[in-house]
């Protein structure tokens, strides 16, 4: 039976946004989405930029790079180079997704059906959100943060907590346990644990750094154990816990910087997941309303492209090409297993025997549930979807002088394909590997940072920058050296720099 | 279950902070940037903020990333024509493998300069920086228009303080005329029939008659008293608007040394001198027009962009610009309509039988017309016969005649001091 449109016109209402929501959300549940409760905001294109500048959060500490992010997008947007995003989604409990005035109605139903119920269930369902973040908490800890980072600026000046934010942001990507699973940060026992960690972190050092050595000991034989005795991939956990030289309080910033990171980690790990659940969502909620009736004809040509637009890949020599795509990527896969449950082919029997004619929604919410970029391409980029992209790989090797194709959408080339595309994804593969290999605790105190380098590919020529700032936090010489998988070093880094004739 | 919040009414000044930092951050870039844009634009273009471009490189946040090289192997969409094993150079510039770096790092290729837009006041102060100005010049200079407060008539909408007593109840009055028109004329008109038949011989119909007639009138004058005596719509305020304050005209005069001993820099120096003496005649004037004569042994008019950028060689006979100067202003600029500066900038040359000429041309012809008359002597050698001459005309005209010996940017301040304490003193 169908029933009479929501709306017709382009404009909305409070009320129009309350009724879509209200069907949008009784179909989601229908397919059995769960999702934290929603908290949509309507707000102006400014306040969209300011959401930009403070990487989407609803609120942060102040820094200048925020304001250079503003300055630049307030240009940009201007000047009509760049549209806003039409919604912003936070991983928060409850999930707050911010909605633009300028919006029209059917753009508002999309942003909701993909945002609040889309994103909404993939930040509660998955994994790593689960085990990485706290989505009732990170609102009260980023209060918490803004507050604790004001008042040290009062307390040591601007300056000083600038320089300390600057060095510590340029070691965020290092802030974080790939494998260790993190406890969750809660506020409340954040706070009460300032003062307790503050003294019990000054003791320790102390005690690390407290080796006036002894005559008679023999040197070369103690020399040999390194400290920290594993390398240590978590490099801000390492500096906040053994800087030697630094305040209470700077251990404290170097923690939220660290704690933030870790808030983001998975985001960055789940970006064609994340997005294309969220596509494939508003695709199916929105299409049942029509279906129902509740929408009209007019509503699905603007939603559908839109929708279009969203999940366009240009192809590799279109001037427009940069990069895969991952709302494509993520739809299309999406599509392709709910396609692989319900019209199987014999290919995908072969080739995926375990959910081919499965029940599409039990399969789906098992992939949202359980995987990460990486892993979700390795299991379940089909055959099907690599001719369909028209994928293929090619290496470059700086050894060769020539670039070569080493797979395309043929028999042979789907398994490297899956592979390649795969690793494409591993964080671990798409920044360098750079652990905390030794101290030099009984002599001069410097720091050695290792980097293992993965297919030769060297370090960028931003690597002394960041040695300045790992030196600011370190108080003392720091040196990187790149080593090969055969333990030779390809290249050093110091700083302070050192003489060249010291180094051969 | 889902909230819904308008949160248009929010503060939208969230990034004001951040921005902030980021100015002081790059303060130094940024001074400099508005530096290189004080010399593009033209002084009466001053007064405005506008966009700011500083490089690029020096705003990035570094991060550890992978370089160029080492082996790297791609997945990219829409295959045409490659099969497996299918070699080819490497395409220049990174074309067709924009996907190449761009991942790993945020910043992509191609960096170029960083511009972004300021406002006015953060212009300013990026441009006063380094003028050594005292704070509360600096802002009676940044800040916009001052108003007068004019009353404007009456409305209806306002303020409880502003009510108008005698107009309220004017407009109560006629409306009250107005709503009980048809109740009047229909009063009236039994009131006239009641009379004739009060005329009449009495009779019990005619009294019957009187008594129904006296009922009617009472209701209509008991409806006719029903409409308010006073109602909101009647209400009528004073209307109150502020307007600029009332300025007259003003002209500026830029008078300036281009002989061959005046090089750029020094020109830098006097624009900025320039600039400053626009700017606080904006303030104070609501008309203003600038004259600029440039001499160096013969004055001439000139438009702005030959006044500081084109280059003449030769003596100097700074009487020349005086004179041109006297006559301008005897033609175009009546004393009575114009409020009348004249700035004249130089580096002390002058040809040695020519200073006295000056100081007679100043305190017959210039002096007993203009408002204020600011010499700067812009150099770093010893002073010439110009500037004791000027001395002495100063020491006759202290009020009217401010002279400084400028060495950089940070002396002009004082040649506006006396400017400024003038106005203050007038102001109170």
């Amino acid at each position: 039976m169908k029933k009479p449109p929501i709306s017709t016109g382009a404009e909305w209402t409070f009320e129009l946004i309350e009724a879509y929501d209200r069907e949008i959300g009784r179909i989601a549940a229908d397919f059995g989405l769960d999702t934290y409760p929603n908290q949509i905001e309507v707000i102006t294109s400014e306040q969209m930029m300011d959401a930009y500048a403070s990487v989407g959060m609803p609120l942060n500490y102040h820094h200048w790079s925020y304001g250079k992010q503003f300055v630049e997008t307030e240009q940009r947007y201007k000047r009509g180079q760049m549209g806003l995003a039409y919604e912003i989604v936070i991983n928060s409990n409850p999930c707050i997704a911010y909605l633009m005035e300028e919006n029209t109605m059917t753009m508002q139903a999309l942003v909701i059906a993909h945002a609040c119920y889309g994103h909404n269930s993939f930040f509660k369902g998955n994994y790593l959100f689960q085990t990485w973040t706290d989505a009732s908490a990170i609102v009260d800890y980023l209060v918490f943060a803004k507050r604790y980072i004001a008042q040290c600026e009062e307390r040591h000046g601007i300056d000083e907590v600038e320089s300390l934010l600057d060095a510590s942001h340029a070691l965020m990507n290092y802030g974080v346990n790939r494998y260790l699973r993190p406890k969750p940060l809660t506020a409340e026992e954040e706070k009460e644990r300032v003062n307790a960690r503050e003294e019990y972190n000054q003791r320790h050092i102390n005690q690390l750094w407290n080796t006036i050595p002894k005559k008679d000991e023999d040197d070369t034989a103690t020399q040999q154990a390194r400290y920290p005795s594993e390398p240590e991939e978590n490099i801000l956990y390492f500096i906040e816990k053994n800087a030697p030289l630094l305040e209470p309080w700077q251990r404290e910033i170097v923690r939220i910087v660290r704690k933030i990171a870790q808030y983001f980690y998975p985001q960055k790990q789940t970006q064609v997941m994340n997005e294309g659940w969220a596509c494939f969502w508003h695709h199916t909620l929105l299409h049942q309303l029509y279906d129902e009736g509740l929408v009209n004809d007019g509503f699905m040509m603007e939603f559908l492209h839109s929708h279009s637009s969203v999940v366009y890949q240009p192809s590799f020599d279109n001037p427009h090409f940069s990069g895969i795509n991952p709302y494509t990527l993520g739809y299309n896969m999406m599509q392709d297993i709910r396609r692989i449950c319900e019209k199987p082919t014999p290919e995908d029997y072969e080739w995926f025997p375990d959910i081919a004619g499965s029940n599409w929604q039990e399969t789906l919410d098992h992939a949202m549930r359980n995987f990460k970029d990486e892993s979700f391409i390795q299991q379940f980029l089909s055959p099907h979807l690599i001719r369909e992209l028209k994928l293929f790989s090619i290496v470059d090797d700086s050894e060769q002088p020539v670039l070569k194709v080493s797979a395309i959408h043929n028999e042979t080339g789907y398994r490297k394909i899956r592979e390649e595309l795969a690793a494409q994804y591993n964080l671990g593969n798409r920044e360098p590997n750079i652990q905390i290999y030794d101290v030099d605790v009984r002599g001069n105190r410097s720091l050695t940072l290792r980097h293992f380098m993965h297919n030769k590919q060297p370090l960028g020529e931003d690597t002394e920058e960041v040695l300045k700032h790992i030196h600011t936090l370190w108080g003392f010489d720091v040196h990187l050296e790149s080593v090969t998988p055969e333990k030779a070093t390809a290249a050093s880094f110091h700083c302070p720099p050192k003489e060249k004739l010291e180094l051969y | 279950m889902s909230y819904i919040i308008d949160r248009r009414l929010n503060s939208k000044k969230k990034s004001a902070v951040n921005r902030q930092r980021f100015l002081r951050r790059y303060k130094k870039q940024i001074k400099h940037a508005v530096e290189e844009s004080i010399k593009k634009r033209s002084i009466q273009d001053m007064d405005r903020g506008g966009e700011i471009t500083i490089p690029r490189k020096g705003t990035s946040e570094p991060m550890l990333h992978h370089g160029q090289g080492g082996k790297q192997t791609r997945v990219y969409p829409g295959n045409k024509e490659f099969d497996t094993g299918d070699e080819f150079q490497r395409p220049q510039g990174g074309g067709g493998g924009g996907a190449g770096q761009g991942q790993a790092s945020n910043q992509g290729e191609g960096e170029d300069d960083f511009s972004f837009s300021i406002n006015q006041e953060e212009f300013l102060d990026f441009m006063f920086d380094g003028l050594e100005l005292p704070y509360l010049v600096k802002k009676q200079l940044m800040d916009t228009t001052q108003f007068e407060t004019h009353r404007a008539g009456f409305t209806q909408a306002g303020s409880p303080d502003k009510l108008n007593i005698v107009r309220s109840l004017r407009a109560a009055h006629a409306r009250r005329i107005a709503l009980s028109g048809s109740d009047r004329d229909e009063i009236r008109e039994l009131k006239k029939q009641l009379w004739a038949l009060e005329k009449e011989s009495i009779s019990d119909e005619n009294s019957q008659k009187i008594h129904a007639l006296q009922e009617q009138i009472k209701t209509l004058d008991i409806n006719k008293k029903r409409i308010p005596f006073i109602d909101d719509f009647d209400l009528r305020y004073n209307n109150i608007v502020k307007t600029p304050v009332p300025s007259s005209k003003a002209v500026m005069f830029c008078i300036m040394d281009v002989s061959g001993s005046m090089t750029q820099s020094i020109k830098e120096i006097a624009k900025r001198f320039f600039i400053l003496l626009y700017l606080f005649l904006t303030r104070n004037y609501k008309q203003i027009e600038v004259v600029f004569v440039r001499h160096h042994t013969h004055a001439k008019e000139v438009d702005e962009e030959e006044f500081f950028y084109s280059r003449e060689t030769g003596g100097t006979i700074v009487s020349s610009a005086l004179e041109l100067t006297a006559d301008i202003l005897q033609e175009r600029y009546p004393r009575s309509d114009w409020n009348i500066y004249v700035a004249q900038a130089s580096d002390g040359d002058n040809w040695d039988g020519d200073s006295q000429r000056c100081s007679k041309l100043l305190s017959e012809k210039i002096l007993p017309l203009v408002q204020y008359y600011a010499y700067v002597e812009i150099t770093n050698g010893p002073h010439q016969n110009l500037w004791n001459e000027y001395q002495e005309t100063h020491q006759q005209h202290p009020e009217q005649f401010a002279m400084q010996h400028i060495e950089d940017v940070a002396d002009i301040f004082p040649v506006f001091r006396r400017l400024f304490e003038r106005k203050t003193k007038g102001a109170a």
